[in-house]
């Protein structure tokens, strides 16, 4: 049942079902910096939506609008049904949320931090135990219920995060750059969990990110810069929207080979990282045309667009080159 | 389809539930934390014992009402004690901010008040028990163990901390760091103890300024209160050192609802100030 919902939603350009999270025109200024510039999106109940951008674009305040933890400057949000500045109580009621930082007690014990959730979101009494239980089991710290969470590494500490975003049965959980800090194994172990937290729960997934990877994980991303969405879609549709496919060449002489590949093919050239590239529409029919020139060849490679592409080709800048700006940790 | 949302506590129940698992959690933390129970005493005994001991020594005893010094400064010891230990309670939420803990309390569905209100009650427990240690050497110093006076002073400990707590709340609530709020807490805190009266009775000999400071502090109606009951079961004539307006003795009701008040009032600017605080 659920799988389906994806594949139909993972196809559409807009939700299948009815949107748990919309936005419209959503602002935030700061003094004269404007944060958010005018946000608009949906997103269906039981969607895995991805915010793709480098720091600094917006993402986390947009977050922090739809938690009702940042009043927005302008525009409207819904949450769950509810309004995200009238209905606050109600919004926090239905979302969990998983912060970049750790806003775990490392003094008390998991059991304990997830018992003060409990409280501080007025849990039925009855559920909390064997929701506890649940959760812990889940993302695989029932063992480790008892122990100081200042003894927990970090992706045990994010872990025991998401299982505590997740106790009140959120409708919505929402995710700031879950797997920042953590090392590729923590990573892949945090992801295996929201996978299978997708399968059992029927619950929306809103995440911010800046790796591609991640990304590409998502029904549907939004593709932020400087504070607006510059492209929303599936990761495939994103991608073919790009429209070429790049070649890298690898000659014994680049600047011949560039004078050629511009006067006889009619290409642009560029160099990246040293390396000579095309972009073109099709890029195996390319590479025969490419031997036609005459030049000494040592290797040539096709790739097909990624989001980075993606993101190149709605914002003029790369995301996964060099440092981000902001750049955190 | 859709699982329910298992929450189910609203409004007032919800609120006192979330201020009782906030307070819940100090005393948690206190527990586990023994270093803080043992350093905290380090100054009370000084106090209690050079100060009291020494200093009586050269004074008689006609000056604090018939009373042994340390005797008198018991009180006063058992009230400063609590004051310091409180407002380092109340400044953990500066610490709560700096770990990223209050965040999990500021997005719960909370009112602000609830959270200060279950951080005023946790300073004031954890503060009350950790003076129960001092109390019990009250022996020492020639203070009987009546049940009805501990059960008393306990009571009035535990309103003083309530005060204390509460005021270091107003000074925390919207500090992002502990060395901000550090220095702030010193530069109060001192004063407030030495004008409370904890120390010395408020004699005609007191110079006029002093007296007028002491009787501003509300801290000095604790202090009094509990020295009176102190002093009632020792014999002493508690009434000589009593704080006085003008020729009268303030009323020990009058001493509560000083102490009360000035808690509650604190408490409510301290939620106010928070509530404001992003």
């Amino acid at each position: 049942m659920a799988l389906t919902t994806f594949e139909s939603v993972r196809r559409g350009r807009t939700p299948a079902t009815s949107p748990v999270i919309e936005a419209s025109g959503l602002v935030k200024r700061y003094g004269q910096v404007e944060a958010v510039r005018g946000i608009d999106l949906a997103v269906g109940t039981g969607e895995l939506f991805g915010f793709l951008g480098p720091n600094g674009a917006g993402k986390s305040t947009t977050i922090q609008m739809l938690c009702t933890l940042v009043r927005p400057t302008g525009g409207s949000a819904r949450v769950a049904g509810f309004d995200v500045v009238r209905q606050r109580s109600d919004v926090r009621r239905h979302i969990g949320l998983v912060f970049q930082e750790s806003t775990l007690d490392g003094h008390l014990t998991a059991e304990q931090n997830l018992r003060f959730h409990a409280d501080v979101y007025g849990m039925a009494r009855s559920s909390v135990r064997s929701r506890t239980d649940a959760v812990l089991e889940m993302v695989g710290l029932a063992d480790r219920r008892g122990a100081l969470v200042r003894t927990f590494s970090g992706g045990m500490k994010r872990r025991l995060e998401i299982a505590r975003g997740l106790l009140h049965s959120p409708r919505v959980l929402f995710l700031d750059e879950p797997t920042i800090g953590l090392d590729p194994e923590s990573r892949a172990g945090l992801w295996r969990y929201v996978d299978r937290l997708r399968a059992e729960e029927d619950i929306t997934v809103f995440l911010t990110t800046h790796y591609m990877d991640e990304a590409e994980r998502c029904d549907r991303i939004a593709i932020v810069d400087d504070g607006r969405i510059g492209a929303l879609d599936t990761p495939s549709v994103l991608k073919a929207g790009v429209g070429h496919d790049r070649v890298r060449v690898d000659t014994t002489d680049d600047d011949a080979a560039e004078a050629l590949l511009q006067s006889r093919l009619g290409v642009e050239t560029t160099r990246e990282a040293g390396v000579l590239t095309v972009l073109v529409p099709d890029g195996e029919q390319f590479v025969p045309r490419l031997f036609e020139l005459g030049l000494t060849i040592r290797s040539v490679d096709v790739t097909r667009p990624t989001l980075d592409d993606v993101f190149l080709a709605h914002t003029g800048s790369r995301l996964a080159a060099g440092p981000s700006r902001g750049g955190r940790r | 389809m859709t699982a329910p949302v298992l929450v189910a506590d609203r409004g007032l129940r919800h609120e006192l539930r979330a201020a009782g698992v906030v307070w819940q959690r100090d005393l948690i933390r206190f527990r586990t934390d023994r270093g803080r129970i043992v350093s905290s005493f380090v100054q009370p005994l000084l106090f209690l014992f050079v100060l009291g001991k020494g200093l009586g020594a050269s004074i008689g005893e006609a000056t604090f009402g018939g009373a042994d010094y340390s005797t008198f400064l018991f009180p006063g010891v058992l009230a400063s004690s609590v004051m310091f230990t409180a407002v380092f309670s109340a400044i953990s939420i500066v610490w709560d901010r700096e770990q990223g803990f209050l965040r999990e309390m500021l997005v719960a569905p909370i009112s602000r008040t609830s959270i200060v209100l279950g951080k005023c009650l946790g300073g004031a427990t954890v503060a009350t028990l950790q003076a129960l240690v001092l109390l019990a050497l009250a022996g020492l110093v020639g203070v009987p163990y009546a049940p009805l006076m501990l059960v008393g002073a306990i009571g009035l400990l535990l309103l003083i901390a309530f005060a204390i707590t509460a005021f270091g709340l107003l000074l925390a609530v919207r500090v992002q760091q502990i060395q901000t709020v550090m220095p702030r807490v010193q530069l109060l805190l001192t004063p407030l103890m030495f004008l409370s009266g904890a120390f010395f009775p408020l004699s005609s000999a007191v110079p006029g300024w002093l007296h007028a400071l002491t009787l501003a502090n509300p801290l000095s109606y604790g202090v009094d209160v509990l020295r009176r009951l102190v002093l009632a079961h020792t014999g002493g004539d508690g009434d000589a050192t009593a704080l006085r307006w003008g020729e009268q003795v303030v009323p020990i009701w009058v001493d509560v609802a000083m102490v009360a008040g000035a808690g509650v009032a604190l408490l409510a600017l301290a939620a106010w100030l928070f509530s404001r605080t992003d």
